[in-house]
């Protein structure tokens, strides 16, 4: 077997270096009754590469992937193009096949891009600090709110109905066991604008508020203003927390740092990580300097060695479960090291000046998909101020006409059904982004499929 | 004809051992590497980008105008900062890496490579399932492979990483108690475990108490009998244990935990032990989680991504987790919130995560599984326990082991630092001299039941000529440090990128991210 280095005879000759006669003696302590007599049975014998190649070809095949076929789905996983030199960097092995950099001294490659990767984060959040890096959004969102009842005493937190219902899914899955309340509402039909929500959430503000949870861009695509959202919360002494879904829109619009929030969590799978099926994805995770002692997760910082050149390593653990055990701020342990360098090193390519015409490339495109869809009867735009997503209502039911357009070849979106089962007024809206990996024939396809779509079989709807 | 045989001799002069400093800081192929904040520019990019076309802006007013603080490098400069950074880290291609409990094994190229196929790797995770099924069918396969190498009969795929696959199996436990109306409040944890265990249970709101360890490494079991009641939710074990070894008494616990009603989580670290010659469900276990990046070769990334599968009993497993693939005549469909009730889910506790789990790591599992077969994986526990045993017996004579005495270990082995009594030297020390000989050092100082522990975990993809080179380096370290060569030890390593580290004044005074200092500021202006 390829993997396996030792022979017969080396096996051999280390039993006798025990002092036992076979391999079965190593396993004496496992219960007679537990012990499998052969391999696992109703499963396939080892395979050569070349025939598990083979295998997983086939079922790779079976997917229409993005890349080939005209591709407008967002909601929380966007399509970027990655530059080749990240992919060839993160397989190097010194990185690739690297543990948590817990002896620092041969660990600083690891700690250095932890260290850049925490100062682009904080800095493209606008905000003090950031951590090393998180499972995804949606975990850290959810970490956010635990944070926020940590800092405030308070156990309830408002969560806008523009945050992404997995998001708020996985939040409501944990506060049911740990007795933190989350009050929310469905989106109404007209999608309403994202002011309405916050005079609704600005209502509910109360004593026992421990935060106010928005999206931004929301799941809708809508931009909104939160400056006077974060003064309302901070005058009732709760926090604002700002989850950022599609990181490369803060290459163009205002930072939630420049806007008031306390913690700002993100999903930083746009930049170098790839949609992946939905993981393994990047949780961003920034705050205020006054909160880092109360934030989740690995935390990378500057100091010195021995001989007093600079260095990093792995600081304020008295946080983490294996200082603190059932006391730690989280049971966090591995986070997303590699996908975090995926990231820093797109960001590098990118820099400030790539990452702003990146965004603006992007919006371009969604501008023109939107404006595009609008021509087409019977179909109306529903977000105005957006980035590269925004919501459209068909006259049709969405989730049908993505399936016809599949059948034609194209990815159309996501529609708001899949997201709120069950949700009448949503049944018929369609949420799409458009990034830079948008051409103008994907446009003109997406534009006739739909128009085909909602001609044939909802004529006259 | 070479330069060498025209040139001057390179053959090193007598007596040139004291290094000089350089002007750079670099030493030879060490290189110093500056932050990206000291070398880029926020006008460079290393991407070239097709200009942006005409458009009405849909965010007038709205844009972001302060400067960011991003600097940029050529895509040039870009592959050299990190290829330069890369070389200040050990990993396992570089040699052997035995940090215990963590199973660093060879993480094989095939399995990058099935990942990247686009067929998976550039896939939306709520494109139609129609379009999706070749994604669908692997996470099928690959629970399918899970559910039989534990003999349990339900799997959740979805926790994105160990500690989340345990929070996965206490919340099934919790919400398990809860539909039957039985408030139990205390979770019961050797002192052995692993940190994220007593996270875990307090996380779900439990009371943790923990259960001591008997002279021979294991849980003390008269110990955890006398404490069970009908207040005990369920009882957190690690199978093999923290100490490389195997719980022998796992399906007696199972049975009187049962009997009180209470349930039995494996933490399923260690499965590498005893994956294909043990199936955890033979042992009256409720879940476990897998660590797909120990076990199943996964690579670990540097602290990442990892994937928590987590294996269920008939008892929990109407409580697992959502989303999940099902298959109905050979087409396979997610199970979600829309219909979770309607397909007989209803008890499901809810969704840990936005999407389906960490599909990257799937592919690369079931490419490691399929590569192995069943035969080759029982192999694979067979060679990680042999590899370990032979560390433990051609050690023992010079490095103590508590439990050595007491028969084989499992995967990994257990020494303490009662062989330094005397000698002024640490745990720390001998893990930083192991540095200085090429090797990164052991898991220290963990578990918390034996002093000054170091845990060894050579894996199975260790030949026996690498384990004899990691023989000799601590034997000859044992041997330094008992002939009082303290100076080897204390200012170690010598030979790494880095010094040892304060530690100390990270935490004091933490510098978590770049700040110019207020000199360079101006200089800026």
């Amino acid at each position: 077997m390829r993997y396996l280095p030792l022979t017969d005879a080396d096996r051999k000759a280390m039993l006798a270096t025990i002092g036992a006669g076979s391999i079965d003696d190593l396993f004496s302590d496992v219960p007679e009754e537990a012990r499998l007599p052969g391999p696992v049975e109703d499963l396939p014998g080892h395979q050569p590469e070349m025939l598990v190649e083979r295998e997983l070809a086939r079922l790779a095949g079976r997917n229409l992937s993005a890349g080939t076929h005209p591709f407008f789905l967002g909601c929380g996983a966007y399509r970027h193009h990655v530059p080749a030199s990240v992919d060839h960097l993160i397989q190097r092995g010194e990185f690739l096949t690297s543990y948590t950099p817990y002896q620092p001294e041969i660990a600083q490659g690891t700690l250095q891009y932890l260290f850049e990767f925490q100062t682009q984060v904080a800095r493209l959040f606008a905000m003090d600090v950031a951590n090393a890096s998180m499972y995804d959004g949606s975990t850290a969102m959810t970490e956010a709110i635990f944070m926020a009842r940590r800092i405030t005493r308070r156990g309830k937190a408002i969560v806008s109905c523009g945050v992404h219902p997995h998001y708020l899914r996985a939040a409501e899955t944990l506060c049911r066991f740990t007795g933190d309340r989350l009050v929310t509402g469905v989106p109404t039909l007209c999608v309403s604008p994202p002011t309405d929500d916050m005079d609704d959430m600005i209502a509910r503000l109360d004593s026992d508020t421990s935060a106010v949870v928005v999206q931004y861009p929301d799941i809708f695509g809508h931009v909104a203003d939160l400056s006077p959202l974060a003064e309302a919360v901070h005058a009732k002494g709760a926090l604002l927390i700002v989850v950022v879904t599609e990181p490369v829109a803060l290459g163009m619009i205002r930072a939630p740092g420049e806007m008031g929030a306390d913690i700002v969590v993100g999903e930083g799978q746009s930049l170098g990580v790839g949609l992946q099926f939905g993981g393994p994805h990047l949780g961003l995770f920034a705050t205020r300097d006054r909160y880092v002692r109360q934030m989740p997760g690995r935390l990378c910082g500057e100091t010195v060695d021995a001989t007093g050149r600079r260095g990093f390593v792995l600081t304020l653990s008295t946080r983490e479960q294996h200082i603190r055990r059932e006391k730690a701020t989280s049971n966090i342990c591995t986070n997303s090291g590699l996908m975090s360098l995926a990231f820093t090193i797109h960001m590098t390519l990118l820099g400030e000046a790539g990452l702003r015409h990146l965004a603006r490339l992007n919006h371009a495109r969604a501008c023109q998909t939107a404006e595009r869809l609008q021509a087409i009867p019977g179909v109306e735009l529903l977000t105005h101020r957006f980035f590269n997503e925004f919501a459209v209502r068909l006259p049709a039911p969405a989730r049908q006409a993505l399936r016809d357009m599949a059948d034609m070849g194209v990815l159309g979106g996501v529609s708001a059904e899949r997201l709120w089962p069950g949700e009448p007024d949503l049944r018929n809206v369609l949420i799409l982004a458009a990034t830079e990996c948008v051409s103008p024939a994907d446009i003109d396809a997406l534009a006739c499929a739909l128009t085909e779509t909602l001609g044939t079989e909802y004529a006259g709807a | 004809m070479n330069m060498l045989s025209e040139g001057r001799p390179t053959r090193p002069l007598q007596g040139a051992d004291a290094a000089p400093l350089t002007s750079t800081g670099n030493r030879g192929l060490m290189l110093e590497e500056p932050l990206i904040f000291e070398s880029g520019s926020a006008h460079v990019s290393g991407v070239d980008l097709e200009p942006v076309p005409p458009h009405e802006s849909r965010l007038a007013g709205f844009e972001r105008t302060a400067p960011i603080g991003l600097p940029g490098l050529s895509e040039g400069e870009t592959v050299r900062h990190y290829t330069r950074l890369s070389r200040q880290n050990y990993g396992i291609d570089l040699g052997l890496f035995p940090l215990g409990s963590c199973t660093m094994k060879h993480n094989p190229r095939l399995n990058e490579k099935m990942a990247r196929l686009p067929g998976f790797a550039d896939i939306h995770p709520l494109q139609p399932q129609d379009t999706v099924q070749g994604a669908l069918e692997l996470i099928h396969r690959l629970g399918t492979w899970l559910k039989k190498l534990t003999g349990m009969p339900a799997v959740a795929m979805t926790p994105k990483a160990g500690a989340h696959g345990e929070l996965c199996g206490m919340l099934a436990i919790r919400a398990a108690h809860e539909a039957k109306g039985d408030a139990r409040r205390v979770v019961l944890v050797p002192e052995s475990a692993h940190g994220t265990n007593p996270a875990t249970a307090a996380f779900c709101g439990y009371a943790v108490e923990s259960i001591p360890a008997d002279s021979r490494g294991r849980v003390d079991f008269a110990a955890l009998a006398a404490r069970l009641g009908p207040d005990v939710a369920a009882v957190m074990i690690t199978n093999p244990n923290t100490c490389g070894l195997f719980e022998p008494d796992l399906k007696r616990i199972a049975d009187a935990v049962h009997a009180v009603g209470g349930f039995v989580y494996c933490d399923g670290a260690n499965f590498n032990a005893i994956v294909g010659r043990v199936r955890p469900g033979d042992l009256g276990v409720d879940a476990m989680h897998i660590n797909l990046h120990k076990t199943f070769s996964t690579p670990h990334g540097g602290g990442g991504p990892g994937a928590g599968p987590v294996v269920f009993s008939e008892a929990l497993a109407p409580f697992a987790p959502l989303p999940f693939v099902v298959e109905k005549d050979g087409h396979f469909h997610l199970v979600e919130e829309e219909t979770a009730a309607s397909e007989g889910h209803g008890a499901s506790f809810g969704r840990m995560a936005a999407f389906h789990g960490q599909m990257g790591m799937f592919v690369r599992a079931l490419s490691y599984m399929m590569s192995h077969g069943a035969d080759g994986l029982r192999q694979v526990a067979e060679d990680a326990v042999l590899n370990a045993n032979y560390v433990l017996r051609s050690l023992e004579d010079v490095i103590s082991a508590p439990f050595a005495a007491s028969g084989p270990c499992m995967h990994e082995a257990l020494f303490d630092d009662s062989f330094l009594d005397g000698t002024g030297l640490s745990t720390l020390d001998m893990a930083k001299a192991l540095i200085d000989e090429g090797f990164h050092p052991m898991t220290m100082y963990f578990p918390l039941v034996v002093h000054g522990a170091m845990l060894v975990e050579p894996t199975e993809t260790e030949s026996k000529a690498r384990l004899d080179q990691f023989i000799a380096a601590m034997r000859a370290l044992a041997a330094a440090a008992k002939a009082g060569e303290t100076a080897r030890f204390t200012n170690a390593p010598h030979y790494a990128p880095r010094a040892r580290l304060d530690e100390t004044r990270a935490a004091r005074t933490p510098i978590l991210t770049f700040r110019p200092s207020p000199e360079d500021r101006l200089a800026a202006e």
